[in-house]
């Protein structure tokens, strides 16, 4: 009874380690780092939690824990309320219904199709805040971004396959 | 025995995936009309803002503190490679800055002769609130910084952000122990300016890159590379003669302003209480101090 208990109690923190990672993401990415110019470019984290755990693991990345890391990261960038939630339940969306492309696949195809997920993003983060706002935002910083963004995801990957392995290596 | 709940589950399986995508496209509704009643009802939306990054400004507080030790570190050891060359310039800085220093103090002393004799009105004092910058979210829209310090340490909404070189912003969202600031640089930034040497009016219009451009000048006025940005101080938000940023460029498509203040070297800022907003509470009527005329476009 009691060993099924902890056995349970275990299962869920490993089920719910890519959730707490996630959500940290969001706030580690907020830190100062005081490096010139790298405000304009700080690589877009959560979004490479929200692909890499959708693809591997999607019952422990269900749609609203998406919602709240996207409301999470639009209150701390002060973007309007809902941009970032909606652009990553749209990555959610795309990359749920395409998993089995990405599934079993060698790495190199794993980053291509977070370079086409970051792309999605990126357009899709830039049009809203332009409708949002009423005006056409000068596009050149959105693709700096996401240049960063696809370049740090396979250190950030690195790691969430190591941590899948060690804590979610059932199944 | 084993044959029943399977094929229960087979016949679970296409409702669930079911019910999964009316969560999914629930969720996207939902998100969209939270996007409109924000657009629609600000106010709400920056109550959430600021409930939210008071929850989260301690732990930033905590993380911020070994990057800003490592970076202090960093920054020293550079320094020391140029100990010398900067020694010299500031010898030389000094003996300028003193001949400015004469300037000045004879200039003091003859405004407030004038002023005497003009009876002059003076501007009420500035209290300021000294915030360390616990967040830069960075990335191609975010133009904003959190600050460790909130409405309970006296800060307001609308109140400038200074550091000693010049603005940073302005406050966009206050919070309990934390406040947002929108930088000059951001999209819905909107500052009555002037350009110095001309004294002309103008508005500094961020436009998310990182030289904001100005707009609103009035016909036949000329602005030149080099000119010096101060804030103004009309529409009451802001202290006049504030530095801003110098004229970077001047073309077709705008005039680009370098602002004095690196985003990247933020670590403290000072947030500037002019004052103004109680007089404006009462002389205006319905002028509560959010709406100063920048939040649209």
């Amino acid at each position: 009874m009691i060993g099924n208990l902890w056995h349970r109690t275990d299962r869920l923190a490993r089920n719910l380690s890519p959730a707490g990672l996630a959500l940290a993401l969001v706030i580690i990415g907020a830190v100062p780092l005081h490096i010139p110019g790298y405000a304009r470019v700080v690589p877009m984290l959560p979004l490479m939690a929200i692909y890499h755990w959708t693809v591997f693991r999607p019952q422990t990345m269900p749609a609203i824990l998406v919602l709240v890391i996207g409301l999470l990261q639009d209150a701390l960038t002060g973007l309007p309320i809902g941009v970032n939630a909606l652009v990553y339940l749209i990555v959610y969306g795309l990359v749920l219904s395409q998993r089995s492309f990405f599934v079993g696949k060698s790495f190199a195809m794993l980053w291509l199709g977070f370079v086409l997920v970051c792309v999605v993003a990126a357009v899709a983060t830039w049009v809203l805040v332009s409708a949002y706002n009423g005006i056409l935002a000068a596009p050149s910083p959105v693709f700096f971004q996401a240049i960063a963004t696809i370049a740090i995801f396979p250190f950030v990957a690195w790691f969430f396959l190591r941590w899948q392995q060690t804590f979610l290596g059932y199944d | 025995m084993k044959e029943q709940p399977r094929s229960a589950h087979r016949a679970a399986a296409p409702i669930k995936s079911l019910a999964h995508r009316f969560v999914y496209s629930g969720l996207v509704i939902g998100v969209f009309a939270l996007m409109l009643l924000g657009k629609a009802d600000a106010v709400l939306m920056d109550r959430f803002r600021a409930q939210i990054s008071d929850a989260i400004a301690p732990i930033l507080g905590v993380l911020g503190q070994p990057v800003d030790a490592i970076s202090r570190v960093i920054a020293s050891v550079r320094e020391l490679s140029s100990v010398r060359q900067e020694n010299a310039l500031l010898r030389e800085d000094k003996e300028k800055l003193l001949r400015w220093q004469a300037v000045a103090r004879q200039l003091e002393a003859e405004n407030k002769s004038l002023k005497k004799l003009l009876r002059y009105v003076p501007d009420l004092g500035a209290g300021y609130v000294t915030a360390r910058v616990i967040a830069d979210t960075g990335g191609a829209f975010a133009q904003s910084l959190l600050l460790n310090a909130g409405a309970g340490d006296g800060v307001g909404k609308g109140e400038a952000v200074v550091t000693g070189a010049g603005l940073i912003g302005r406050i966009a969202v206050v919070g309990n122990r934390s406040a947002q600031v929108l930088l000059i640089t951001d999209l819905n930034s909107r500052i009555p300016v002037i350009v110095e040497p001309t004294r002309t009016r103008a508005i500094l219009a961020g436009n998310n890159s990182e030289r904001p451009g100005i707009i609103h000048l009035p016909p036949g006025a000329t602005v030149s590379p080099g000119d010096r940005i101060v804030t103004s101080g009309h529409g009451g938000a802001f202290p006049p003669g504030l530095p801003v940023g110098v004229v970077a460029s001047v073309s077709d498509s705008g005039i680009r302003v370098q602002p004095y203040v690196d985003r990247s070297r933020l670590e403290y800022v000072r947030v500037v209480n002019y004052g103004l907003r109680g007089i404006l509470r009462k002389s205006l009527p319905g002028g509560d101090g959010g709406k100063r005329g920048d939040k649209k476009p």
